[in-house]
This record gives C-alpha cells, sequence and structure tokens, in this order.
C-alpha cells in the first residue's frame, strides 16, 4: 500500500504515543519501587533500596511466585494437549455441530472472569468438596484450563488451516501410520504454533485474578492473589511493586523468544 | 501420541495406527472425546449448575441453599432500580473500552503490520506483549497513583493549567482500556498482517489512492480481527470488579454487584441471576459476530 | 486489613433460629436471653501436646516471618511448645464458619459476627480461662462479651479490638470537627472529598448517628433496626452518596487518597490515621461525641480438636504479653493484653490506640450482624437481617 508520507508520519506518531501510554505506568512502578513514600506520592519523595532488599527475604512472593509457575505449567499443559486435538478435529473433519464448537471453546474466555469464577467455585463446592477434592492447585488449575484452551487451539488452528492436510495424506499414503505421520510431519509444522499458543495461555494463567480467586483454597496464593492482598498493606505495598518490576523486565526474554521461534511475526494469536 | 516406539509397543501402536487409519470417525472421535468433555463436563457443567442455582433461594437463617423452584431471584433483578442501572453503566463502560480501543489500536497495529520495516516488527510485537505479563492488579495502582491527586497526571497537567480528572467512571474507562489494549492491538495486527501485498497492490493498480484502498480493501477485511479483539475488551469489562474497586471512586459495576451477593451476602442464587446478564449479552454477541467470521480471528 | 469490608458477612444462622439477642455494644449489651449453646463442658485438665495444631487467622495474626523476616512469633512458639503450626488464612468470615464444620482445624480468629454462629452451630467448645495463664491480664473490658461467650461461660479470648474513628485533613476541615456532622448533615463544604467505608456494615455508622440527632427513632442499637430506623439510616446514607469521593476498603487506598487531598474527611482507622501521619499527611483524628462502631476478634477452639492441648498452649501464646503487643503493632489495633503495653517497640503504641482507655471503648458499638431477631431485646417487631443491609448497600452505592 502506497501512503503518502505524511500518513505514514502520523502512523508513526500514533505508535510511538501508544507506546508512551503502555510504558508510563510501568515507568512509574519502576519508579515507585525505589520511592521512599510508601503510599507512592508523586514526585518520589526520596530514593530507597530498602523494598528491594526486602524483597529479597520475602518468602512469601517467592511462594507465590512457585504457585503461579505451578498453576501456570498445569493449565498449559492441559490447554495444549485438549487445544491441539480440538484444532485437529474442526481443521481436519467436518462434522455435525463444528460451528457450535467453535462458540464453545471461545466461552470460558468470552464470558466475564466473575461467572467462570462463580460457577466453578459452586459446582467444586457441590460435586468436588463431598467426593473429598477440595479448593486448592488442583482446582485453579482445573480453572485456569478452561480458558486456556482457546489459545492454543486459535493458534494451532491457524497454523493447520494454512498447511494442506494433503502433505499428511501424502504421508500416510506412502505407508506411515497415524503416530509416524504425526510425528514426522504435523508435530514440526505446528511446533512453533505450540510454543506460542502455550506461552500465551501461561501469560494468561499467571496473570489471572478473578477466577483464581473463586478457585484457589485459601492456603494457595498465586502471585496475583499474593499482589492483592499484599498490595493494601501499607509495609508490603512498596515489595510489591519490587516484584512487578522484576516481571516486567524478566518477561521480555520468553516474550522474544516466542517471537524467535514463531513462524509469523505476531508470536501467537489470543 | 508420537511416543510409538520401541518393540512391543511398536506392534500394538501399529495395529492401533491402522485401525484409526481405516476408519476417519474413530479418529475424529478420538480427536474430538477429550476436550469436547472437558469443556462440557467442567465448563458447561458449572455454569449449567450456577443457572440452576439462580432458581433456588438461600436460607434466612442457616445461610444454606434450599433447593425448591422460585423466580424469585429473577423478579427481584428485573424489578430492582439499581440493577437496571448498574447493567446499562456497565455495558456503557465496555462499549466505551471498546471503541477506544479500536481507535488506538487501530493505527498501531497497522503501522506494526504495514510501514514498520519487517526487522522492526518483531520488536513492536515485543513491545507490546511484555505489559501482559506485568501484573494487572499492578498496573491498576500505577493509574491509582497517576489520577491521585498529588499523582503524575496532575504533576504533568498542572502547567498546562489542567487537572486530573479524579477517580470515577471515567478512570476506569481509561484504566480499563489500557488494560486491554494489548487484547485489541494483537488480533488487529495479525489480521493486517495477512492481508496480502499483492492484494494492496491491485487496488493501487486499478487506480485506488491509498484512502480508497484502505476503506475498500483494508477495512472490510479486517472488520473480523476488530471483531475478535472486541471480544475480549468487552467482555474483560464486563466482568472487571477490581479495576473500578481501585480507581473508580464510589462507582460500581455489575461485576461488584455480583461479587458482593455471592460474598458478603452469601446469597449465590442472586448472584447467579445477576451473572445470566452479562452471559446473555455475551452469548448474543459471539452468536451475533460468528457470520463476520472473528470467532476464526481470535 | 482489607478484609474486613467482607468480615461482617452473613446470616446469623442458627444464632437466629436459637432466638439469640447478644448485642455487641458495651453500653447496650442486654443479656442473651434464650440463647442456648450445645451442652459442652470446658476441659479442666490437659494431657501432653500433640505436636501440632491447624489454625484458621485473619491475615496478619499468624506470622511466620514469610511477610517479614522480622516478624515472627509462629517459630518461637513451635521451638518454646513443639507445637508445630500450620496455618490457613481465611479471607472472610464464612469461610471460617465453613472450615471449622470441616474439623480440621483446632483453632481460630474469629470476628464479632463468626463467634455467636460457631457456638450455635457447636462448632467451638467453651474455654477453661484457668488453663490460660495470659487471661488473667486481658483488660476486663474485653472478658465476657456477648460476642466471646454465652451466659457467663467463656467461648475464646479476645485477641485486639479498634474503633473506627474520624479521620480529617487539617488543612481542609476547620474548625476541628468533634461531631459525625461533618460526613452526614454538614458535609456539603466538603463535597467530592468525603469518605465512607465500603460495607454494608456501614449502615450502623447512620444507625449511631441518628441515636445521637433523631432521639424520636428511638435507635438503642445501631445494629437492631426496625422497618423505619432503617428506612431513616438508608435515606441519611443516599443523600451522603451525593458527597461522597471514594468508599473505602483497605487502609493503603485510603490514606493515598488523604495523602493527596483526594479525600478530606471520614470514617477510618487508628492504624490510617498513623500510617497517613508517618507518611507526613495533614491529617488527624477524634472520636466523635456521638461514639462510634468497631470491631473485637476472639480466638476460639474447635469442638473436636484432635490437639487440643496445642490449641490451649497457642491460646495462651497469641495473648501472651510480647506476642500480643507484636501482634497488635503488625496489624494496627489495640492489644487484648494489659502487660503488652509496656512491651511494644513503640512505647506510645498503647496510647495512640486507647488501649488502656476502657471510657473510650465504653463508646463503640461493636460489629455485629444483624438478624430478624432484634438484638435490642424487643419483641413487638422484627428488624432487618445483614441480607436486606447488602442489598440496600448496593442501592445506596447506586
Amino acid at each position: 500500500m502506497r501512503l503518502s508520507r505524511g500518513a505514514r508520519a502520523a502512523l508513526a506518531v500514533a505508535m510511538t504515543l501508544g507506546l508512551a501510554v503502555i510504558y508510563v505506568p510501568l515507568g512509574v512502578v519502576i519508579v515507585s519501587s525505589f520511592n521512599t513514600d510508601k503510599t507512592f506520592g508523586w514526585p518520589p519523595s526520596g530514593f530507597t533500596l530498602e523494598w528491594w532488599r526486602r524483597a529479597v527475604d520475602n518468602v512469601g512472593a517467592r511462594d507465590a511466585l512457585a504457585t503461579s509457575v505451578k498453576a501456570g505449567f498445569g493449565a498449559t499443559a492441559i490447554a495444549l494437549v485438549l487445544g491441539t486435538l480440538l484444532s485437529f478435529a474442526v481443521a481436519r473433519y467436518r462434522f455435525f455441530g463444528r460451528d457450535v464448537v467453535s462458540i464453545l471453546v471461545v466461552l470460558p474466555i468470552a464470558l466475564p472472569g466473575i461467572v467462570t469464577g462463580i460457577a466453578l467455585s459452586s459446582a467444586i463446592q457441590t460435586t468436588l468438596r463431598p467426593i473429598g477434592i477440595d479448593f486448592g492447585l488442583f482446582t485453579v488449575i482445573i480453572g485456569h484450563a478452561t480458558f486456556c484452551v482457546v489459545i492454543v487451539y486459535n493458534n494451532v488452528l491457524a497454523r493447520l488451516r494454512r498447511t494442506s492436510g494433503s502433505l499428511e495424506e501424502a504421508s500416510m499414503d506412502l505407508g506411515a501410520g497415524v503416530f509416524t505421520t504425526f510425528r514426522h510431519v504435523t508435530f514440526p509444522a505446528v511446533r512453533s504454533a505450540l510454543f506460542a499458543g502455550g506461552l500465551l495461555a501461561f501469560a494468561l494463567s499467571f496473570d489471572e485474578v478473578i477466577v483464581t480467586t473463586f478457585t484457589a483454597g485459601a492456603g494457595v496464593q498465586t502471585l496475583p492473589i499474593w499482589i492483592l492482598s499484599n498490595l493494601t498493606r501499607p509495609n508490603q505495598a512498596p515489595i510489591v511493586n519490587v516484584v512487578a518490576a522484576v516481571l516486567i523486565v524478566a518477561s521480555v526474554v520468553p516474550v522474544w523468544l516466542a517471537q524467535r521461534v514463531s513462524a509469523d511475526t505476531a508470536g501467537g494469536r489470543l | 501420541m508420537s511416543s510409538a516406539e520401541g518393540a512391543r509397543p511398536a506392534s500394538f501402536a501399529r495395529r492401533v495406527s491402522g485401525t484409526l487409519y481405516r476408519r476417519p470417525g474413530l479418529r475424529l472421535g478420538g480427536l474430538l472425546t477429550a476436550p469436547l468433555g472437558y469443556l462440557v463436563v467442567v465448563y458447561l457443567g458449572a455454569l449449567g449448575l450456577l443457572l440452576m442455582s439462580a432458581f433456588w433461594t438461600t436460607d434466612e437463617f442457616s445461610g444454606n441453599l434450599v433447593k425448591s423452584f422460585t423466580w424469585a431471584n429473577f423478579h427481584a433483578v428485573a424489578t430492582t432500580s439499581v440493577y437496571r442501572t448498574v447493567l446499562i453503566r456497565s455495558v456503557g463502560v465496555a462499549a466505551a473500552v471498546t471503541v477506544i480501543c479500536t481507535a488506538v489500536a487501530f493505527p498501531m497495529a497497522f503501522f506494526m503490520a504495514k510501514v514498520a520495516p519487517v526487522r522492526l516488527r518483531r520488536g513492536l510485537v515485543v513491545a507490546v506483549l511484555t505489559p501482559l505479563w506485568a501484573s494487572y492488579l499492578v498496573k491498576a495502582f500505577a493509574w491509582r497513583s497517576m489520577f491521585s491527586g498529588d499523582g503524575v497526571l496532575d504533576w504533568a497537567l498542572t502547567p498546562f493549567g489542567l487537572s486530573s480528572p479524579g477517580f470515577g467512571l471515567p478512570a476506569t474507562v481509561v484504566v480499563l482500556s489500557y488494560l486491554w489494549l494489548p487484547y485489541m492491538i494483537l488480533p488487529i495486527y495479525a489480521g493486517l498482517e495477512r492481508l496480502p501485498e499483492s492484494m494492496l497492490e491491485a487496488s493501487a493498480d486499478l487506480g485506488a489512492k491509498a484512502g480508497r484502498t484502505f476503506r475498500s480493501v483494508v477495512l472490510p477485511l479486517t472488520i473480523p480481527a476488530v471483531v475478535a479483539g472486541s471480544i475480549f475488551t468487552f467482555s474483560l469489562s464486563l466482568g472487571d470488579y477490581i479495576t473500578v474497586q481501585i480507581v473508580g471512586g464510589k462507582t460500581q459495576l455489575i461485576g461488584n454487584l455480583i461479587q458482593t451477593n455471592v460474598g458478603a451476602a452469601n446469597n449465590l442464587p442472586l448472584a447467579a441471576a445477576l451473572a445470566t446478564l452479562p452471559i446473555v449479552i455475551m452469548v448474543g454477541y459471539l452468536l451475533a459476530v460468528r457470520r463476520t467470521g472473528a470467532l476464526d480471528n481470535l | 486489613m482489607k478484609m474486613r469490608a467482607t468480615l461482617v458477612a452473613t446470616a446469623a444462622a442458627a444464632l437466629a433460629l436459637a432466638g439469640c439477642g447478644g448485642s455487641s455494644g458495651t453500653t447496650g449489651s442486654t443479656g442473651q436471653g434464650g440463647f442456648k449453646a450445645p451442652p459442652m463442658k470446658a476441659v479442666t485438665h490437659l494431657g501432653p501436646g500433640e505436636g501440632q495444631v491447624n489454625l484458621i487467622s485473619w491475615p496478619g495474626y499468624v506470622e511466620d516471618g514469610s511477610s517479614d523476616k522480622s516478624v515472627d512469633w509462629v517459630h518461637p512458639f513451635e521451638k518454646a511448645t513443639g507445637c508445630m503450626v500450620k496455618n490457613h488464612a481465611a479471607g472472610t468470615s464464612d469461610e471460617m464458619v465453613n472450615l471449622m464444620k470441616t474439623g480440621q482445624y483446632d483453632a481460630v480468629s474469629a470476628s464479632g459476627d463468626a463467634t455467636l454462629r460457631l457456638i450455635a452451630a457447636g462448632s467451638v467448645q467453651p474455654i477453661n480461662t484457668k488453663l490460660i495463664p495470659s487471661y488473667k491480664d486481658v483488660f476486663s473490658g474485653l472478658k465476657m462479651k456477648p460476642w466471646n461467650s454465652v451466659n457467663g461461660v467463656a467461648y475464646g479470648v479476645p485477641h485486639g479490638r479498634g474503633a473506627n474513628v474520624l479521620m480529617y485533613r487539617t488543612d481542609l476541615v476547620k474548625p476541628a470537627p468533634t461531631s459525625w456532622d461533618v460526613v452526614w448533615n454538614k458535609a456539603s463544604p466538603y463535597k467530592g472529598k468525603v469518605t465512607a467505608y465500603d460495607s454494608p456494615i456501614y449502615i450502623a455508622d447512620a444507625a449511631v448517628y441518628l441515636m445521637a440527632h433523631r432521639p424520636d427513632l428511638k435507635i438503642k442499637d445501631p445494629y437492631a433496626l426496625d422497618d423505619k430506623q432503617f428506612n431513616a439510616a438508608v435515606a441519611l446514607l443516599k443523600k451522603q452518596n451525593a458527597d461522597i469521593g471514594e468508599y473505602w476498603s483497605d487502609a493503603l487506598k485510603q490514606v493515598q487518597s488523604f495523602k493527596s487531598g483526594d479525600l478530606a474527611v471520614g470514617t477510618s482507622w487508628q492504624y490510617n490515621v498513623n500510617l497517613a501521619q508517618s507518611e507526613k499527611a495533614p491529617v488527624d483524628a477524634v472520636l466523635p461525641s456521638e461514639g462510634s462502631t468497631g470491631w473485637s476478634d476472639t480466638w476460639m477452639i474447635a469442638a473436636h480438636t484432635k490437639h487440643l492441648t496445642c490449641a490451649y498452649k497457642w491460646l495462651n501464646w497469641i495473648i501472651s504479653p510480647k506476642v500480643n503487643a507484636q501482634v497488635a503493632e503488625w496489624f494496627g489495633e489495640a492489644p487484648s493484653d494489659s502487660k503488652s503495653c509496656a512491651l511494644t517497640s513503640d512505647k506510645n503504641f498503647c496510647t495512640t490506640y486507647h488501649a488502656n482507655d476502657e471510657a473510650y471503648f465504653k463508646k463503640i458499638w461493636y460489629w455485629t450482624t444483624p438478624i430478624k431477631q432484634c438484638l435490642d431485646g424487643r419483641t413487638d417487631v422484627s428488624c432487618k437481617t445483614y441480607a436486606d443491609w447488602t442489598t440496600a448497600w448496593q442501592e445506596i452505592k447506586g
């Protein structure tokens, strides 16, 4: 598309402004983590490394981080398996109700978190607890997996639509079994889509608050739940800023990696 | 699936493989059973139970559920004026957030997909995606401190004779738009990226100026992507009750009402009846946009 | 601390069935006529420690150094008694009541609205205070109150208490207020800068105000409101809504807003006031002439505990002078142990929190769950339940 120089410049300005708006609050978080003021007044009243020092000692935050990583891996693993299976079915077969599937899979992410949250919570209460499964990490993973499936599904489906099924047919015509074909033909084609989808699914689970609130046992504290309960405690709130600052910086690595591995530059789809 | 190696399992795997090869229906069944089972049993099952409980009541004394059929909760939802007011407000907020996100995201996504040099694209996508990892709560609190009377906004605006709008509905809309912006940029970017360059060139060759190409080619083809993004921004805004507590001043949204009824009031049936409102809205929205192909653009 | 918002929750359950009339206000507490606790006797002696104790507590009550390395009274307890602590921090009173029903826990830090529910449900047992050496030092103003005892039988040990005070910006609110007027009938000068507590229980604050200013309503207990009294309180709150800048539910947000000047006046906790002052915000606080609402928590022991001795040891530990001082300072409330005051790291701590000041706490109506049976003893009318309060609260906020 041949755009005028003015249009290009205008778009570049929009991009720059957009990024500025995205990053100013993150900058505020990072600055606040060095602010002596416990309630983050602006401009900062002084520079301190106290919060960083105390964050290093904070066992609660470390445990919560570990819990979040476990929950994220658990939910992502389920999502990878289920999302992949479903996307193959939808991409390679025609069957009755295929349209319904596409709505069903998007429902957990399209319905507000609080609806998903209270639905799962009351279901666990009435069906799982009587058989001895109480709220805990397991229920968090179950809950997160419901809305992570769609992410993997979308990524793999998009890839499958671009790679023709005829390659798989050729492989099987040449005598390769279903599993061999999957291993040597199909899997390599969707590998990067799986990675990108898995990463986004993990990110979604990692930052989920509302569904987690309703599905976690009180003993299970994911990082967002830890943040929620500590942001309101003046002695702890500045430490939350430190944790967030670390997350912001650290998250560049996986996002960048996904970019490198992924074939399409979008680095995955939501 | 790919672990079909080793001597003895191989023969077994081969038999399974053979059966699967001969019977595509079996293959399809194998693919569908687990994911559909999970979504139907876990998710729809839970939703079904929730909707069922909307017809129950709680015992006034013990707080336990009384499982006898009643329309009372829906009657309460329909007749209590505060629920109507809050629902309209919530839909308004969700719509406003969606419009703002689209307006901000489109030029950015367009620049990323069609203007920026290819080697810059990856960097830009990383820049847009990174904030997704920074805690949503921390970002909302950062905005709170920016909106406050001695915050960054006031500090930056005072020289221009302006001041921060303070906490309230406008602040809520701004912060929600901020939080969900990446969820709009990404689908639009993916949609624009898929637009073949050749199609745009054809349009130009046929004499269309950039503006005309944009209106007649780019826009119609990216609408599904925009709609896909709007599913996220709309639904995430509709269900939010935490951001509004942080920057909303005295505002309450439908999520707050649901949360209060399920928490403080311990009245799950009423909360469930209230929850049907966003469910109906979102399912209606999904059915309406299915035709546009938006669901393939998520 | 933000959880206090959700803490005064629901149905006083079986309590109501039993026809309990336990009022929480020290000024207005009538007996508990009609309330029958399940038959159960306190133990007379304790065996050897069982090596473990499972607790349910409010966040901040059971700290093992994981929040802050220097804040740890769990490890010293484990060392001293050999009882290993497993703690479950609960978010709401309902959660506590439900968890206690599972029978997996030995002790719980219950709030005023949960205690009688736990007693009525048979989830907790009477306490033999003679087996708790620290009990003798507990402020008498907290002993044997309607929310921690039944007909002279103790069901737990008091953990601490606090009042809801009126905080104001000294530069914006002049002259210094002495009445709740400034947030009710005379709030207009501070339009948009008034704050209120974001919970249905705040309706009681309106009732406390009406008790003093509308004697014709004959409100005797702010948690026992009949139709007419309730409607008057709700009307007052709806009027107040126009002046509200923000309803607050956690300390940090409120302090931020007072510091930045987004808020000028409203109900608060002593803890918030101190924090705001330490952050150099020009604020002060007062317990207004009308009196106020407040809260007090109680440690209780499960009826069928497997770790009875360790549970007793924990109760004794948590109200022992040194530990009670630590908890009180970390959480920001008045300690329940009279000897704690000498042991706080801030020597003025007890003065700031009025820990010794019984006259101060005489003016406080401690949070209680409103039930159908009027808590003030009236039998000719029925009172509004907490469910009614919750619905009204949503309408008040609009």
